[in-house]
């Protein structure tokens, strides 16, 4: 937070200094090219590149489930070794919830988010470019450790003693503690922005209760990681301190408890478990209205039950431990706790199928993927319950039982409204249309594949088949559910493929299509109101809300009788400008320079401490330079984003400031 | 947090000339810039660091017996009165340099910014001085689990209080360029901050490590 130092909000335009400061370079121009990619500051580009990382990681992780699967394809199986496993399961997890779910959550958080709000940025340009790349080089730097020494092996919570150098000698749990400190950076810095984008930077007419959902279920996961985040930052910083210069925390000789882990690592845990669950809440709560053709049963129904769970989430941790001799009275009062927090789920789900009555349901791909969500998290919310009676969650810790468990509620439900988001916003974002035919495939073979592999699952565990564990005996009877777990995985890596050749397909006949027009899924939001692809400046000019689904009502108005007419079409409502004289935040080089030096820092920490000097002297540099970067060029104003050079024109200066004039504060 | 996208209009001429005085009116939804409420949340999220530090050190703080010396062994209470009284004062100073930019003054600005450094400067200084006598007196980082917790308490709010320092270091050679003019003064006021939240957390650190027996 040391940038925190920097000149406040320059009225854009105002020179501030000679175009170089301190003989750093000027700022950096251009809006084309793989350069825009790596200085942009856009949300948008922000958002395809959280998403494209974090599908990247999601094949890797989903290589490391494939190999679990394999392993455990018949009894006895020899394919990884006990150690290997270990460390593959652990970084299946880590990957999957640290580098998949929560980036997707934020690539979308990132892009839809200032359009919702009738934003054209966020409220921190360079901060946002910086989070990703920070997010980026931590995974990248955590998934290095394959390469230097093997992964960290003591399973996603990393439980103390296990954790110790004494039980884990390799370097795999210092990569983790240190990328999962760089990545918790990107979460942090990037909550504050969005947050403060929310609250600070709404569309005249925007009053926090007309926001659509999705916005709302991203700021309560905004605040979740802005008060979650230093926690878990606590224990990783104890936990490096105990491996690399031999602290006291966790070691049990000096008299450390190692319950201290639990409970820190939990305090983050759970609502961690709702931050990555509420994205897709949010996205849901978006596809369900429009092809339900009926508004949201409830909004302030949903909007509170989300700020509920938030809430009641910081308070049932303990949960995870009930097995860990809290004593009767911490088992009663997180049991109780727990029940309760079901009820705010509940009343989502009830008013999600609630939209759903009565209305015309148009059973396209992303609604299809919304309907898989409702349904297997209710599954997996069910099983969860079950977990709050403290005896019966004895009976099922650490067995595969939990597995199943997490899987319906973090697969089966934020995935699955991931993909539903997926197919729903890739005309918004890419400016064509995902096919349905193979959307609709896409769905029954994820949806088949994934209920395959995790319904098994409850049996098994019930059965005492444990977690973690690198194989089993033949007589056992646990044979035929693992086989049938490790075809369903397999099927589930097809429907991944099948996702990933949808895109490259429909890409492809894409360009033979006429363009996919303003408004495919007849949607009621206010991000629909600008062309697709979204242009770079949002929204020219800012749109005045009146309602919740402004944008539906601008289209439709209700007759007596509760009909809907069309008044407008939603081609006159999409707006139509060529952006000229919006001025945008200038793209920067420093959010990624700052970004690279901090997994320099962590590898110095782990073999050199010269590397440390060096990625040091990075961070100094980038923070200075970003603090001194010269204001966004005056006359860098935009229209002229199809100039090939990237280039601006320099007009006059008394033209840019009549342009810069109309362009008015957005608010 | 240099660069918003609040798209605020244009100042006509030059920086300073027509800018307006302190407090400029920014066109948000709750009418608190974008940096000070990043500012604002920053530090919420601070409390809860904070928190899970002082929670391991109250569940560490007394060693395994024969583990090196004990809390009543090494404290020097009076010392660290006088240190901690050394750090609220500098938060005096913040709170006058942020007065002096609102009026205008950008000299008594600067004489308080640096006031306010060198008495954090001084905080700083009698924390190492701590360190090191402690260090001497049998208490290492791996001594023991008290050792570490409080090292690591009391430590990561060092770290705090010199970053703040260099902020106030770093606002005090801005102003001398002449790059924080009046309409940018809630710059120090943002510093200023962090920084009373900076010292009040030594508040209660120095009420629960040093005095709750």
């Amino acid at each position: 937070m040391a940038v925190a130092d920097a000149p406040l909000a320059l009225p854009s335009g105002a020179p501030s200094h000679d175009g170089k400061v301190l003989g750093v370079f000027t700022r950096a121009q251009r809006t084309t090219g793989w350069r825009s990619w790596i200085t942009g500051v856009d949300h948008k580009k922000v958002g395809i590149m959280y998403g494209a990382a974090a599908i990247f990681f999601l094949l890797i992780g989903g290589f490391e489930a494939l190999l679990i699967r394999m392993q455990l394809w018949a009894p006895r199986q020899q394919l990884l070794s006990a150690d290997v496993y270990n460390q593959v399961y652990t970084m299946h997890g880590t990957t999957m919830v640290f580098l998949v779910v929560m980036p997707i959550g934020a690539a979308f958080a990132n892009y839809l988010l200032p359009l919702q709000i009738g934003a054209r940025d966020v409220a921190f340009p360079r901060l946002n470019a910086f989070s990703f790349w920070c997010f980026l080089f931590g995974g990248i730097f955590l998934n290095t450790s394959w390469l230097l020494g093997g992964g960290a092996d003591g399973g996603w919570f990393m439980y103390a003693p296990n954790n110790g150098v004494l039980y884990s000698p390799s370097h795999g749990i210092d990569f983790w503690v240190l990328g999962l400190i760089i990545t918790g950076i990107a979460s942090m810095v990037s909550s504050v922005n969005l947050i403060v984008t929310v609250l600070n930077m709404r569309a005249p007419g925007m009053s926090m209760m007309k926001m659509p959902i999705f916005t709302w279920m991203t700021l309560v996961t905004q605040f979740l990681l802005l008060f979650a985040l230093p926690v878990i930052t606590v224990a990783l910083f104890l936990l490096m301190f105990s491996r690399i210069f031999g602290a006291a925390f966790f070691n049990i000789d000096d008299g450390a408890n190692p319950l201290l882990w639990q409970h820190l690592f939990w305090i983050f845990g759970h609502p961690e478990v709702y931050l990555m669950i509420l994205p897709s809440f949010g996205l849901i709560s978006e596809i369900l209205p429009v092809f339900s053709r009926k508004p949201i049963f409830g909004y302030s129904f949903i909007v509170f039950s989300g700020v509920a769970i938030a809430f009641m989430g910081f308070g049932v941790w303990a949960h995870h431990m009930f097995v860990s001799g809290l004593g009767p009275t911490s088992v009663l009062v997180f049991s109780l706790t727990t029940m309760f927090i079901a009820v705010p789920t509940g009343v989502k789900i009830l008013n999600w199928t609630a939209t759903m009555w009565g209305g015309r349901l148009r059973f396209d791909t992303p609604l299809l993927f919304s309907i898989g969500l409702i349904t297997m998290f209710t599954i997996g919310g069910l099983s969860g319950v079950s977990h709050s009676i403290a005896p019966a969650d004895t009976q099922q810790t650490d067995t595969y039982y939990i597995v199943a468990h997490f899987h319906y509620v973090l697969f089966g439900g934020a995935f699955f409204g991931f993909m539903g988001g997926f197919y729903y916003y890739w005309p918004k974002v890419f400016g064509y249309m995902l096919s349905e035919k193979m959307g609709k495939w896409n769905f029954w073979v994820l949806f088949l594949g994934f209920n395959l592999t995790f319904g098994p699952m409850h049996i098994i565990g019930l059965q005492g088949m444990s977690r973690r564990y690198y194989t089993y005996d033949p007589n056992f009877g646990f044979d035929i559910w693992n086989k049938i777990a490790t075809i369903g995985a397999f099927t589930i890596a097809l429907s991944v493929i099948l996702f990933i050749v949808n895109i490259a397909l429909s890409y492809k006949r894409s360009k033979s299509l006429p363009p996919v027009g303003a408004d495919p899924w007849d949607a009621r939001t206010l991000e629909w109101i600008t062309p697709n692809p979204t242009p770079e400046w949002n929204f020219d000019p800012i749109p005045t809300v009146t309602r919740v689904d402004d944008f539906w009502y601008q289209k439709y108005e209700e007759t007596a009788d509760g009909g809907l007419v069309k008044v407008r079409d939603a081609k006159d409502i999409v707006q139509d400008s060529d952006g000229v004289g919006v001025h945008l935040p200038s793209p920067s080089y420093w959010p990624i320079v700052l970004a690279f030096g901090l997994p320099i820092v962590a590898y110095g920490l782990i073999f050199s401490w010269w590397l440390c000097l060096l990625g040091g002297a990075i961070i100094v540099t980038a923070m200075f330079g970003w603090a001194f970067e010269p204001p966004d060029d005056p006359e860098a104003a935009h229209g002229h984003g199809h100039d090939e050079a990237g280039h601006d024109d320099h007009g006059s200066a008394a033209d840019v400031d009549a342009l810069e004039q109309e362009v008015a504060p957005v608010g | 947090m240099a660069d918003t996208a609040t798209f605020e209009p244009v100042h006509e001429t030059g920086r300073d000339a027509a800018a307006p005085h302190a407090h400029i009116e920014h066109d948000t939804n709750t009418g608190i810039s974008n940096t000070k409420l990043a500012m604002w949340l920053f530090l919420g999220s601070e409390c809860l660091l904070f928190g899970a530090l002082l929670t391991t050190y109250l569940l560490y703080k007394n060693p395994l017996p024969g583990q090196g010396p004990t809390r009543e062994q090494l404290f020097d209470i009076p010392f660290t009165s006088a240190s901690s009284f050394v750090l609220l004062m500098s938060s005096l100073t913040m709170v006058l340099a942020v007065a002096a930019i609102e009026r205008s003054d950008h000299h008594r600005m600067r004489i308080w910014l640096g006031a306010t450094a060198v008495l954090g400067s001084l905080f700083i200084a009698g924390q190492i001085y701590e360190f090191t006598t402690f260090y001497a007196e049998g208490l290492g980082y791996t001594t023991s689990r008290f050792g570490s917790a409080f090292y690591t308490l009391t430590g990561f709010h060092g770290v705090h209080v010199t970053a703040g320092i260099i902020m106030l270091v770093s606002l005090l050679l801005w102003s001398l360029r002449g790059n924080l003019p009046e309409h940018r003064s809630e710059t120090v006021e943002v510093v200023g901050l962090y920084w009373h939240f900076v010292d009040v957390v030594w508040i209660v650190l120095f009420a629960v490590v040093y005095l709750i027996p």
